[in-house]
């Protein structure tokens, strides 16, 4: 088997993987030193495919041969399907040279168990070892931690890597039991622990030992597939949140499923991957982790689902209009990132911009405010936007986002969207779904 | 801020050539309308001053920035003077105006319209350095990576260190095909040389096969269920396309081989309608 034949079918598998991100690691190659290479903290996106995904790093199988039987999965042991496998060479000549090209930030390797856990790792760990050791490659590489590979395994490989992920890959261990036969929770939970624990330690070693070898530097990351099982929203932003806090993860990523096999277990094989679902989930995991919200605020027992037109934090806002409006010149930094419209960036260059004098509404359009949805919760030196009638529909409709628009449309068009019986049958256009959206819901 | 005049100030095109304008300026106590370097063809009626690069008079200048502004102020107007910014020693000169007299605060003055044009076009010129670094292709030409370029803004010295960081040990060169300048970089040593025009080498059978390996990985890591080219295009405008590998069409390699048949599928339908237009260079 070519090399082409080996990379097509490697890269075919391992592309429903979503993390693709080489941020975190912050590293240059020391003076007059053999090799090439080198790791820059916020990432780097090298292309972006034709669905709209960054192309980071290599990402493809080590193997797709599989011992496993997991029945969401395209790899899985009894799926009719080309079986290649990468030798550890195969794999590292490949990285260099698209490395040195630009193509790539460096490698994630992923792996179908063969033979065994232990074996699997093995294999893995020479790829690596041949990268790091004798081609000097400071670059990014992202490895899977392969669930039951003995523990001094997993430390070896994390010696050697940037980041280490390990699947969550259902979000709950009801769906686990019925679709993974061959993985427990207890597996995957057990691996990332040890994971936690040994890049807590390290810190402290390095804090200690400056030249301390590194373990997992850029952290580890997570995925879980949404709409292959019935959790809902509210269950997966908690588990999410749980996940950050218990195993101070980088990343949770969240992967639409997109139906692989006829199975009676599985949604059918027509259904379209709930794309806006997974857009909903990165934004309220977005206000996790950088706008300093709790799950509890976005969802609760009664509300188990995200609005489907209106993005979290202004589903929060309408919600909690006692709050607002705020003063623009005078709100805390918290505050202003609450405002629908206000985002990280603006918030920041407001408190920056209040330095040099009081702001007004000119000014915070300057500043990136988007004017259109923040002018609901804010005044300027205490006055209201001119001519804003504050109506319960023009509200919505100013709130309502482009993007769950294009989505909803899209999936509305694929398939009759039940929940929102709001339509008369038959075809629905874009046009349509705003003009729907001008009647108040 | 002295009365606006009519004349232009016209300079040699370097940044000390333009800090002996701000020189010129508040010497004479005139704004004048316009700054033009040399190279630039203006039609115009206004009386035109030449003012000649004075290594001192810059130096006295670029002094005073961190002095009497911050260290922020005057990376922000570094970095304006390579931006593509219409008139932007205009707006510079203004900016210096404004810093001598609000002193540090200047850079807190966000929503003042000189500022703003210039901390816009700044990060116009640095998130383009940024695509820069991520879209830029190499490929090996007799022994060298070579890599070219049309950024609007003048990228290259912003970009330069992250390759001469990352490449050590490799003889590379990246050529900025609309400012006409390259940076070449050897284990020895490197820097920015202007360049008229390059004529690149064929590339080898090698330098092919590693070529047609990266478009057969762009088109397969792509999920057809997720087809979003709108998404795509945001994230990586069609202008950097035309010198990315993935959508080039194959160059011939030297030496000539018999034609290997393509081991490359092609992609789905509806992908290929998405297509860029091959640029043959
Ligand atoms: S172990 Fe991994 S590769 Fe194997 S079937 Fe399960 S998910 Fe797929």
């Amino acid at each position: 088997m070519t090399v082409f034949d080996k990379l097509k079918i490697l890269t075919d598998s391992a592309k429903y993987d979503v993390a693709c991100t080489s941020s975190g690691s912050d590293r240059t190659m020391g003076k007059n030193l053999p090799g090439m290479g080198s790791a820059v903290s916020c990432g780097i996106c090298h292309s972006f495919s034709a669905d709209g995904r960054c192309i980071s790093l290599l990402k493809v199988l080590m193997t797709n041969y599989c011992e496993y039987d997991c029945q969401y999965c395209v790899n899985r042991h009894s799926n009719d399907t080309p079986r290649a496998a990468f030798t550890p060479r195969e794999l590292a000549d490949l990285t260099i040279n698209f490395y040195k090209r630009n193509y790539i930030e460096g490698l994630f390797l992923s792996s179908g168990v063969i033979k065994n856990p232990d074996y699997t790792c093995e294999r893995m760990i020479r790829c690596v070892e041949i990268l790091r050791n004798e081609y000097h490659f400071y670059g990014y590489i992202h490895a899977k931690a392969i669930p039951g590979a003995d523990e001094a395994l997993l430390q070896r490989l994390g010696f050697l890597v940037d980041r280490m992920s390990v699947n969550i890959e259902l979000p709950s261990q009801k769906s686990l039991t019925k679709l993974c036969p061959n993985k427990s929770k207890q597996a995957i939970l057990k691996p990332m622990g040890l994971l936690t624990n040994r890049i807590r330690e390290n810190k402290a070693e390095i804090v200690q030992y400056r030249h301390a070898p590194k373990f997992v530097p850029a952290g580890q990351s997570t995925q879980m597939i949404i709409g292959a099982t019935p959790e809902t929203d509210y269950q997966i932003l908690n588990l999410t949140e749980g996940l950050y806090k218990k195993y101070s993860l980088k990343r949770v990523f969240f992967s639409a499923y997109i139906p692989v096999a006829d199975n009676p277990l599985l949604p059918s094989i027509h259904t379209k991957p709930p794309l806006l679902r997974e857009h909903r989930l990165y934004q309220a995991d977005w206000l996790l982790r950088f706008y300093g919200f709790e799950a509890k605020e976005l969802l609760d027992e009664e509300h188990q689902s995200f609005h489907p037109l209106i993005d979290p934090k202004c589903n929060w806002a309408i919600n909690h209009m006692e709050l607002f409006p705020v003063e623009v010149n005078k709100a805390s930094y918290e505050m202003l990132l609450r405002v629908p419209g206000i985002g990280v960036t603006s918030a920041k260059r407001i408190l920056q911009a209040r330095k040099a004098g009081s702001l007004d509404y000119e000014g915070l359009k300057k500043i990136g405010v988007v004017l259109k949805r923040a002018q609901y919760f804010i005044t300027c030196k205490g006055k209201l936007a001119e001519g804003l009638k504050i109506r319960e529909d023009n509200l919505l409709m100013s709130l309502v986002s482009e993007k769950g628009i294009s989505l909803l449309t899209r999936q509305m068009l694929d398939q009759s969207y039940e929940q929102l019986s709001l339509f008369p049958s038959g075809k629905l256009s874009e046009e349509d779904v705003r003009q729907c959206l001008k009647e108040p819901i | 801020m002295p009365q606006r005049t009519n004349i232009i100030y016209e300079y040699d095109g370097s940044f000390e050539g333009f800090l002996c304008c701000v020189f010129e300026s508040f010497e004479k106590k005139e704004l004048p309308c316009d700054i033009i370097p040399q190279t630039q063809e203006q039609m115009t009626l206004a009386p035109v001053r030449e003012i000649t690069t004075d290594r001192k008079k810059a130096a006295r200048v670029y002094r005073s920035i961190e002095r009497k502004m911050s260290v922020s102020a005057r990376e922000l107007i570094e970095l304006s003077f390579l931006t593509c910014l219409p008139q932007k020693e205009r707006d510079m000169l203004d900016f210096f105006y404004l810093g001598y007299h609000y002193g540090r605060q200047v850079m807190n003055r966000l929503t003042d319209p000189t500022v703003d044009r210039l901390l816009k076009g700044v990060k116009h010129l640095t998130n383009e350095a940024h695509l820069t670094k991520e879209f830029l292709r190499f490929s090996t030409r007799n022994g060298m990576l070579v890599a070219k370029i049309g950024p609007k803004n003048n990228v290259l010295s912003l970009i330069k260190d992250h390759f001469a960081t990352r490449f050590p040990n490799e003889t590379f060169l990246i050529y900025d095909c609309k400012h006409h300048l390259a940076f070449l970089h050897t284990p020895r040593q490197s820097g920015i040389i202007p360049v008229e025009d390059i004529e690149l080498e064929q590339i080898d059978e090698e330098e092919r096969h590693y070529q047609r390996l990266w478009k057969l990985f762009y088109r397969t890591i792509a999920i057809r269920e997720r087809y979003n080219p709108r998404c795509r295009m945001s994230h990586m405008p069609k202008r950097y396309w035309e010198y990315m590998t993935e959508f080039q069409e194959e160059e011939p390699a030297s030496p000539q081989m018999e034609t290997i048949a393509s081991p490359i599928t092609p992609p789905p339908l509806e992908m290929q309608n998405s297509a860029p237009k091959p640029k043959i260079e």
